[in-house]
This record gives C-alpha cells, sequence and structure tokens, in this order.
C-alpha cells in the first residue's frame, strides 16, 4: 500500500496492535497519557509515541484541560477503515443468503419424503 | 445490498491481525450446511454471491483431495480459488487450504464449524492467512466486489428508466 492518502495513513495507523488497544481505552471515553499508560501497563513515552501517530491521521484529537493533555477517539476517521469491512462483509452476506435459499429449498425437500 | 433475512446477516469479524471469521445462522439441520459445501451442484447454485455466475465447483471430499470453484462476472472478470481437504468430519467440521489463484504464493487455512443450538445451526469460517497483508489483501478484494455490486445496482436503476 502506498502512504498517500490519510484513509492509507489510518489503516497503517491501526495495524500496530498498541495502537488498537489504545483506540479501545479511548472509545470508552477521554483519558490522559497517565490513565492510559495504567490501562495498558505500558511505559508514558511509549503511550506518547503511539498517540503521536494516532493524531497525525486524525485517528485522536487532543484537548487542553489546565495542565491536563487529554485524547479522545476521532469515530468519523475510523469510517474508512469500517467501510473497507463492510464490502467484504456484503460480499459474504450475499452469498451466504444464496446458500441460506439452497438450505431451504433441501429442508422443504427433506421434510416431503 | 442485500436484506437482512430471518435468519441473520454474516457477521465479519477480525479476531487476530491474520484473521478472519465469518459467522452466520441458519434455520436448518447442520449436516444440510455441510450438504450444501460439499455438493458441487449445489455449491453453483450460491457460491457466486449474485456477482456472477459458477463456471467451476470441482470437489474431492478426502482427506488429502483437491477441490476448486471458480466464477465470471457480468464484465468478464473471473475470480478462482482452489485448494485441498485437509479434514473432514461430516456435518460438523471441514478443514481446507485455499489460494486465490492470482496470488499462488498466499496458501490459507480455513476451518469450517457447525454447531446447533435450540434447531438452529450456527456456522463459523475462520481464515488463517499467512501473513497481515494476505489478509488485508483478501478483505480488499471483498470491497471491490462491493464497489461491482454498486455498479450492477445502477446499471438496474438505470434499466428501469428505460
Amino acid at each position: 500500500m502506498a502512504r498517500a492518502a490519510t484513509t492509507t495513513d489510518a489503516f497503517n495507523a491501526i495495524a500496530e496492535s498498541r495502537r488498537r488497544q489504545i483506540l479501545d481505552v479511548l472509545a470508552a471515553g477521554e483519558r490522559d497519557v497517565t490513565e492510559l499508560g495504567t490501562a495498558l501497563d505500558l511505559p508514558q513515552p511509549l503511550v506518547s509515541k503511539h498517540l503521536r501517530v494516532l493524531r497525525e491521521v486524525g485517528l485522536v484529537e487532543v484537548r487542553e484541560d489546565g495542565r491536563h493533555r487529554r485524547y479522545r477517539l476521532n469515530a468519523a476517521s475510523l469510517k474508512p477503515v469500517s467501510d473497507w469491512l463492510r464490502g467484504y462483509e456484503r460480499l459474504w452476506s450475499a452469498r451466504l443468503d444464496r446458500l441460506e435459499n439452497v438450505l431451504e429449498e433441501l429442508r422443504e425437500t427433506e421434510q416431503g419424503k | 445490498m442485500t436484506a437482512p433475512t430471518s435468519s441473520g446477516a454474516a457477521v465479519v469479524t477480525l479476531p487476530t491481525d491474520t484473521q478472519i471469521l465469518i459467522t452466520r445462522e441458519f434455520a436448518v439441520p447442520r449436516h444440510l450446511v455441510f450438504r450444501a459445501w460439499t455438493t458441487p451442484e449445489l455449491v453453483r447454485r450460491w457460491w457466486h454471491a449474485d456477482r456472477g455466475e459458477v463456471t467451476a465447483a470441482e470437489i474431492d471430499l478426502r482427506v488429502g483431495g483437491r477441490w476448486r470453484f471458480a466464477m465470471v462476472t457480468p464484465s468478464g472478470f473471473e475470480v478462482a480459488f482452489s485448494g485441498e481437504y485437509r479434514e473432514i468430519v461430516p456435518d460438523e467440521r471441514l478443514v481446507w487450504t485455499e489460494t486465490y489463484e492470482r496470488m499462488p504464493d498466499a496458501e490459507t487455512v480455513q476451518t469450517m464449524t457447525l454447531t446447533v443450538t435450540g434447531g438452529r445451526t450456527t456456522m463459523t469460517i475462520l481464515a488463517e492467512h499467512p501473513s497481515r497483508q494476505v489478509r488485508d489483501a483478501v478483505l480488499e478484494s471483498g470491497m471491490e466486489a462491493g464497489l461491482q455490486d454498486a455498479l450492477r445496482l445502477l446499471e438496474r436503476a438505470a434499466e428501469t428508466l428505460r
């Protein structure tokens, strides 16, 4: 994948499992670096590094709260990722709906015996 | 786009970086689901996913036996998958290898499990890919298909305007 569009960068950003864990925690609400470090049992500098990547691609937003910086998930930026999965899901939904039609017919034939 | 059915639509999740899990419930006994997956003339009737016509459904149902499914879309795009059966537990479990013939180096292992709850059958298909890159490429192919789906809907809409 070329690193050109923002969308692509979002894919790269969530390819890292620690960053997905951070997004999972932020999905529950705003957190600061210390809280994130505690929740994920990670050293703060590492959390900050991941947060920087997530902010660069717009997956996470920051808010100044006195002396704290609080981070939150920007759910809208995950849409391209979820669309990507939905395409595959639509393929399989269509396929398995057709399978269901065949199954219903098989069941009727079997019951008719 | 497919309307939801009585048994619910397919749910796709990504349990790990290299896996895809598909889950779907059917209101029929599980031996019928197993039969529909392992009988060529039945596979021909559903595997196309409304995206074309199945042109090959070859099944040699024994451990080490080969299988091959292919379809062609209305625009002439041909997709083919093939592999071999690894484990066969009639009506319960089927394990096979699968290769998309345009990506011959990337073999995935698929495990289908059929479980019964209250007269209904839950089918799960867990696909284990050799790497995250391959897994993601497989998911992207779905987006391609989704796009074709949208184009076909447009075509249909255009036809009604004639």
